[in-house]
């Protein structure tokens, strides 16, 4: 269970202060929560503050009744927290292996790997001795980022954007992947999302707006709000 | 066989027991073993120190060895080993020198390697340079590598110093005929207040030639490291030099990478890229549960491996 008591973060500048997030509180205990809400909202921002590597101005962080805000990026991550990034990291000689070998915390075979790889529709074969550098496509990094996010199995997995970049891959496959990380490690998993048909499995809906919870409830309850909300112009919701 | 040479032979040749095939070990100057195979022959020099290492033509799927081990503190030696490679050959030559300094004087060991390839050869050509023990006498190792590339041969020139050598400077120079090609791979890890040179001088005089080099570098402590490759179109040809290098500490890394074409057809691109290791990296590493001091270790044995 994961709950953030008023989370505020500010950023100053030469001039002002700048608050991202104000004041949020929450409490997460369902299998899919869904944060969304419009760019620049403070998604990321509060995805950062829960994995640690930003650390909030004000306010407290709960991991299962722990209180985990003073706790670095590495301890959060043994406690047990995930966190797959918007944009995959790229380095230079690190392999596939090698990054499914850190999450797992354990050496691996190619056999285990493909549990993992096969999840996201990535041949271990193929994949397991590449780098992770510029050479891999946008999808095939961001999906190789869930699958470590998979092989962690923590009981807290925090996907930023999953869908974004994801190519030939579909939302269904993107949505069994949730589901069999839920059947594997239990806990709860938050998607920050733009997405209708990811919002639509969600047990729980998380409106963030200028660094502010707008609307939270369940999917029944904030979705039609959501989706009556600022109608786009005529023009693009033809080409939509 | 002693603890030190094995270890040295082992760092520097991955070797844990006497090669097969041909082979020539020299230890603290002198000749500690050799063997010569129906197609390889290894002659001692009569002129200076060091030996010539002739492959016949055709031979193919052969290596030699001719690991240096220096134990001695004190030593200084500098020693020519030259190949003379034969037609249509595919050997793997391994060398590299192990100094095991125990005592205070400077131990240094310059080797000048010459290469002759053959047309239509291929060579892959290994070097590794290692430095250990507890003396405080420095540990030296300049080595020189001179290598004529006939018509459609090719080389490829891996070369490792990633411990224990307090100076080294490494030159390296290259000609290229017709259709030849080189590659070469440099991995370098300085520490403390160690210094490292790299300087690579390529002319490819022959059409539809081709060289590749790249250095991958991790300076860290106070450790210096200089990277100079001077690449030369003479024809029609393709040239590609890449220094990457990871800075850490206060330690200080300067690439000079120079590019001169002299025919129209020459197509020649450097790259260069110095820094730290980026922070998103570690953060990734971090959040899969390792601590920095880990995810600093792991990005850095990547980056060398």
């Amino acid at each position: 269970m994961l709950e953030l008591k008023n989370v505020s973060y500010e950023v100053s500048d030469e001039n002002d202060n700048k608050e991202i997030l104000k004041d949020i509180s929450f409490t997460i205990d369902e299998r899919f929560v869904a944060i969304t809400g419009p760019n620049g909202g403070g998604k990321s921002t509060l995805a950062k503050l829960v994995a640690g590597i930003i650390k909030p101005t004000s306010g407290r962080i709960y991991l299962d009744g722990k209180d985990i805000t003073d706790l670095s990026i590495t301890d959060r991550a043994k406690s047990g927290i995930s966190f797959a990034f918007q944009q995959p990291v790229r380095f230079k000689g690190i392999t596939v292996k090698d990054l499914i070998r850190f999450a797992v915390g354990h050496d691996i075979s190619t056999t285990e790997a493909c549990a993992y790889l096969s999840e996201v529709g990535l041949c271990a074969k193929d994949y397991i001795n590449r780098e992770l550098n510029a050479s891999l496509s946008g999808g095939e990094a961001k999906r190789i980022e869930i699958a470590m996010t998979m092989a962690r199995g923590t009981s807290l997995s925090i996907f930023d954007e999953p869908e974004a970049g994801i190519d030939l891959w579909s939302f269904q496959s993107l949505i069994k992947v949730f589901e069999h990380l839920h059947e594997k490690a239990g806990g709860s998993i938050i998607i920050i999302s733009h997405q209708e048909r990811i919002l639509n499995i969600a047990d729980k809906v998380i409106v963030l707006a200028n660094g502010q919870i707008k609307d939270m409830g369940t999917r029944d309850a904030v979705l039609p709000g959501l989706l009556m909300d600022g109608p786009a112009c005529e023009k693009l919701t033809e080409k939509m | 066989m002693d603890k030190i040479t094995k270890e040295l032979l082992e760092q520097v040749a991955g070797l844990h027991e006497i090669p097969v095939g041909a082979y020539n070990i020299r230890k603290d100057g002198e000749l500690y073993g050799r063997n010569v195979s129906a197609n390889i022959n290894i002659v001692t020099k009569t002129d200076k120190p060091g030996i010539d290492i002739i492959v016949k033509d055709n031979t193919v799927n052969e290596s030699v060895h001719i690991p240096v081990i220096i134990a001695q503190s004190g030593l200084k030696e500098a020693v020519y080993n030259d190949f003379f490679i034969g037609e249509n050959c595919d050997v793997t030559i391994i060398a590299g020198c192990g100094i095991h300094n125990g005592g205070k004087d400077a131990s240094e060991h310059s080797g000048i390697h010459t290469f002759d390839v053959g047309k239509n050869s291929k060579v892959k050509y290994v070097e590794k340079h290692y430095g250990q023990g507890e003396g405080t006498g420095e540990r030296i190792m300049n080595p020189q590598t001179n290598i004529l590339l006939r018509e459609g041969s090719y080389m490829e020139m891996d070369t490792v110093q990633i411990e224990g050598i307090d100076s080294t400077k490494r030159e390296t120079r290259a000609k290229l005929m017709d259709d030849a090609r080189l590659v070469i791979k440099e991995k370098i890890m300085t520490h403390d207040k160690q210094h490292a040179e790299t300087d690579f001088s390529v002319d490819l005089d022959g059409v539809n030639s081709s060289a590749d080099l790249v250095s991958r570098s991790v300076a860290k402590n106070e450790s210096t490291q200089f990277f100079r490759s001077e690449i030369n179109g003479n024809a029609e040809c393709h040239g590609h030099s890449e220094c990457d290098a990871i800075i850490m500490d206060s330690a200080s890394v300067t690439a000079l990478p120079a590019l001169t074409a002299n025919n129209v057809e020459a197509s020649l691109i450097h790259e260069a890229a110095i820094g730290k290791i980026a922070g998103e990296q570690l953060i990734k590493l971090m959040t899969l549960g390792l601590s920095e001091e880990e995810a600093e270790k792991e990005i850095v044995a990547g980056f060398l491996k």
